[in-house]
């Protein structure tokens, strides 16, 4: 059953990855713009998901990160910089805040950290805002120039689309990596008992630090992304607001499932568009949806589908433990 | 000097008014573990059902009224039992997140239904100046922080020498024993709940004529009451008040010898810096928690 | 035999309350030393100062002739102390071998291997030997929240000799399982002791569990050292016998 099961899912996996690439192949203007979009949030989500999910540690500070990125990227870019130059300088700025932001985690409950991570979030939307010299202030930096990616320009909207998506992949895999790696197994560890995985010899400061600060550079990496996507930032869309979507596309997909940032995204930004038709309603219907959903499933939508494949494990357990059993009475 | 007085007299209206938010939203927390993101929506909400009700003819007062007993209705009893009461066993994180979504339904419900501008309100308090000491002083500000006071001490009261109020406090420090002592603990969680819908749609009365009634108010207001909250203790209905009234006159202070544009750091970072160092806020105690 | 663990004049007290007042022992290698003594003598604030989950306020412990009072609980595993808990403490949601990995892995390179490195931590084979040695075999995959409370129990001690630890304190090892377990754990216990040159420490409650399994029993009382000797002259020893059965 498992070795069907893994080849349905490799087959799956190579359906999905090519209906984004072929798909969107004459898709208009604003159609790839989204769906970048859906990618680029996709990665911030995956960070989040990564302190919030795998590690247990609540961040309202994730939107900030993008907006870090993406003034990297604006600011580096537009000066006539190569935008991996902005991407290194993102990721390093941003894993370094993260590192720091991370120190609280070890002192104080999970709720006040909350508080300390959403009032960064709002210092740094003050700080996009008021520094006119770095940020161009309220005005916000237009004419952000796209990559060129090997030689490729990525100018029109289906190359950079295909970007975005080169991009999620590497993330994804890198991601994959991580979780699979000891330090995944570690932070689950953490996130699920903290004193017994000090018992077991695991830093958990070290680890808890390390969760935080690679999941806000990848809040980095998704901002370096998005200023070249709209190619104009000012500080409006990273405000507190943005942190909370970026929260609620975890949960809403499911926190600590791999693919829970994927739906989560999809759902966060394709789902208005199709709520498109109820005009200024979808906001409302999206929020409604999200209450009804978390009432239902905590664990978001990849929570129902594992309770459901949980139950069926447990039934073809308790089935194998009745079959040992017997055998071992008949044989004494 | 003179200027200051001004200025310490607008914080502490304001204050005043956060301190009454803040106080709902620790009495959530303190009774059901509810991290009640949508505690600003919650002031802005009760001023919309106000003007509704005004713009469906009812006079002024009787529009404060109903606009009350809407509030215990909505946001009182329709939010434990609709929202709290079905994610409470699920943990606090889920809730927090649920109320995050409800304030972004709130926000989009009052600008698709009401409007997206702001709108003016009515003050209960007359406009005009006094003076006091030689100084002039607004009326509004004076009459703001006379009634926010007088709410505060009216709930201390209840709280500190009623029995009700003992029995709401047992229920906060330890749901079990009081279950044990006899104490109607769902009553009282109820109660609790209809107390906090009580306490914003109040600020929201006293607010909404200095800063207008838009949608998208309750964003300031309830990082306002998160940050006093945290100040003052978050268990704590005094630290809770105590908080509020320093964010009100620090966030006035700020303004007028900070810079402008950063007036709004200032409270953050007063609250960065009491949560590393004193975490359970200035008036609290310590929350043990075993690990 | 030199000795392994060493504890000189250890005492915690709470507010007012002394928990553990001057408690001095050692324990030699290869050595099982049992711990017993009423509810509330201190037992497991002892087990907790010695394992840095509790800073104590006097006295000092010594691993090896190395001084490690108040090394975080971390730290301290990885000199080869590990412990399990009087509760169940395995991670439900990971699998028998993912549990006993985990187990493992932080006694194997440093932070960048077991980021690049292979996913197992080069574990897998201990993790199968260790999940052969306590017949776990048929259930490596399984998730250890679908295992009997036995076998979770198994396992939870299994998890403790991964890092390959000079020095194991069980926390009521007997605690909750059934009588064929029992004899299957002792049993284990035994082997392990014997072919690894692990040193125990138990603390547990079924004396006939301790008295059978360790070399040397000691007795604590009201937060002190009541009796230390083997399990024939505890058993014998009157003040003992006053401290169970007196009250």
């Amino acid at each position: 059953m498992t070795v069907k099961g893994k080849y349905l899912r490799i087959a799956l996996g190579i359906v999905v990855i090519g209906a984004l690439i072929i798909v969107p192949m004459n898709f208009n203007r604003y159609g790839l713009y989204i769906l970048s979009q859906w990618a680029v949030m996709t990665i911030a989500a995956m960070g989040l998901n990564l302190t919030l999910g795998y590690a247990g540690q609540v961040s309202l500070a994730q939107g900030a990160f993008v907006g870090i990125g993406a003034y990297a990227a604006a600011i580096m870019t537009t000066q006539g910089m190569p935008l991996i130059a902005a991407l290194s300088v993102a990721v390093v700025l941003c894993f370094a805040i993260g590192w720091i932001l991370g120190y609280p985690a070890l002192r104080v409950q999970h709720h006040y950290l909350a508080f300390v991570t959403l009032a960064f979030s709002t210092l740094a939307f003050l700080v996009f805002r008021n520094e006119d010299w770095l940020t161009k202030g309220i005005y916000g930096i237009s004419n952000i120039p796209r990559p060129n990616v090997m030689g490729f320009a990525t100018n029109r909207p289906l190359p950079f689309y295909y970007f975005c998506l080169g991009s999620l992949g590497i993330v994804s895999l890198a991601m994959w990596w991580l979780i699979r790696s000891p330090w995944g197994r570690a932070f689950i560890a953490l996130r699920e008992n903290p004193v017994r995985a000090l018992s077991l010899g695991i830093d958990t400061r070290r680890y808890t630090l390390m969760a935080f600060a690679i999941g806000s550079a990848l809040g980095g990496v998704a901002g370096t992304l998005y200023a070249p996507l709209t190619q104009y930032i000012d500080p409006v869309p990273f405000n507190l607001s943005l942190s909370l979507d970026l929260l609620m596309m975890v949960i809403v997909g499911g926190s600590g499932f791999f693919f829970g940032p994927f739906l989560g995204a999809m759902i966060a930004v394709l789902l208005p568009e199709w709520l498109r038709f109820t005009q200024g309603y979808y906001l409302m219907l999206y929020a409604v949806a999200v209450m009804l959903l978390l009432i239902y499933s905590p664990t978001g939508i990849l929570g129902i589908l594992d309770r459901y494949l949980a139950a069926r494990r447990t039934k073809a357990a308790s089935a194998l433990r009745a079959v040992t059993k017997s055998k071992l009475e008949t044989a004494s | 000097m003179s200027n200051l007085l001004d200025l310490l007299v607008a914080g502490l209206a304001t204050g005043a008014i956060y301190a009454l938010v803040a106080v709902g939203f620790t009495l959530l927390w303190q009774t059901s573990q509810t991290i009640n993101f949508a505690q600003g929506e919650f002031v802005m909400l009760p001023a919309f059902l106000m003007l509704a009700l005004m713009h469906a003819g009812a006079p002024f007062w009787l529009a404060i009224i109903l606009g009350i007993l809407l509030s215990l209705l909505l946001l009182g009893l329709g939010f434990k039992l609709l929202l709290v009461d079905p994610m409470l066993r699920h943990g606090v994180l889920p809730l927090a997140i649920a109320t995050m979504a409800l304030a972004i339904g709130m926000k989009e419900a009052v600008k698709q239904f009401f409007s997206a501008e702001a709108s003016p309100f009515p003050s209960i308090v007359p406009a005009g100046d006094i003076s006091i000491l030689g100084r002039v002083v607004s009326l509004q500000s004076l009459g703001v922080l006379a009634l926010a006071i007088a709410v505060v001490i009216g709930l201390t009261a209840l709280l500190n020498r009623t029995s009700i109020g003992h029995q709401m406090q047992a229920t906060a420090q330890n749901p079990t024993v009081a279950r044990i002592i006899g104490v109607p603990v769902e009553r009282m969680i109820l109660l609790t709940f209809l107390i906090n819908a009580f306490l914003v749609a109040l600020a929201s009365l006293l607010i909404t004529p200095i800063y207008l009634a838009k949608f998208s108010s309750g964003e300031v207001l309830g990082q306002a009451a998160f940050i006093a909250a945290i100040v003052g203790g978050f268990n704590q209905v005094r630290g809770a008040i105590a908080g509020g009234l320093l964010i009100g006159v620090v966030d006035n202070l700020a303004a007028a010898y900070v810079s402008t544009q950063y007036r709004a750091a200032v409270p953050l970072v007063l609250l960065i810096v009491i949560i590393l160092f004193r975490p359970q806020g200035l008036l609290g105690r310590p929350e043990e928690r075993t690990v | 035999m030199s000795a392994v663990l060493e504890v000189s004049d250890i005492k915690k007290s709470f507010g007012g309350i002394k928990a553990v007042d001057g408690v001095s022992f050692d324990v030699q290698e290869g050595e099982i030393l049992g711990l017993i003594g009423p509810n509330g003598c201190g037992k497991s604030t002892l087990f907790n100062c010695i394992l840095g989950q509790l800073m104590p306020t006097d006295g000092e412990v010594k691993v090896d002739g190395k001084v490690v009072t108040g090394l975080r609980p971390s730290e301290l595993n990885r000199l080869g102390v590990s412990r399990t808990f009087q509760l169940l403490q395995v991670f439900p949601k990971l699998s028998v071998r993912e549990n006993l990995i985990l187990a493992g892995q932080e006694h194997q390179g440093n932070m960048m291997s077991r980021l690049l490195g292979p996913s197992d931590a080069g574990l897998t084979a201990t993790a199968d030997q260790m999940i052969g040695f306590f017949k776990l075999d048929h259930l490596a995959t399984e998730a250890a929240g679908g295992l009997s409370y036995g076998q979770q129990k198994l396992l939870d001690a299994a998890m403790a000799f991964m890092g390959g630890p000079r020095l194991v304190l069980l926390d009521e090892p007997a605690g909750g399982v059934n009588l064929t377990m029992l004899g299957d754990l002792k049993e284990r216990l035994t082997a392990i002791n014997r072919e690894k040159r692990a040193t125990f420490v138990v603390i547990e409650h079924n004396m006939e569990f301790v008295m059978s399994l360790c070399t040397r029993v000691m007795v604590m009382a009201e937060g002190k050292l009541l009796a230390m000797g083997t399990p024939a002259e505890v058993r014998a020893n009157p003040a003992v016998i006053e401290a169970y059965l007196g009250h």
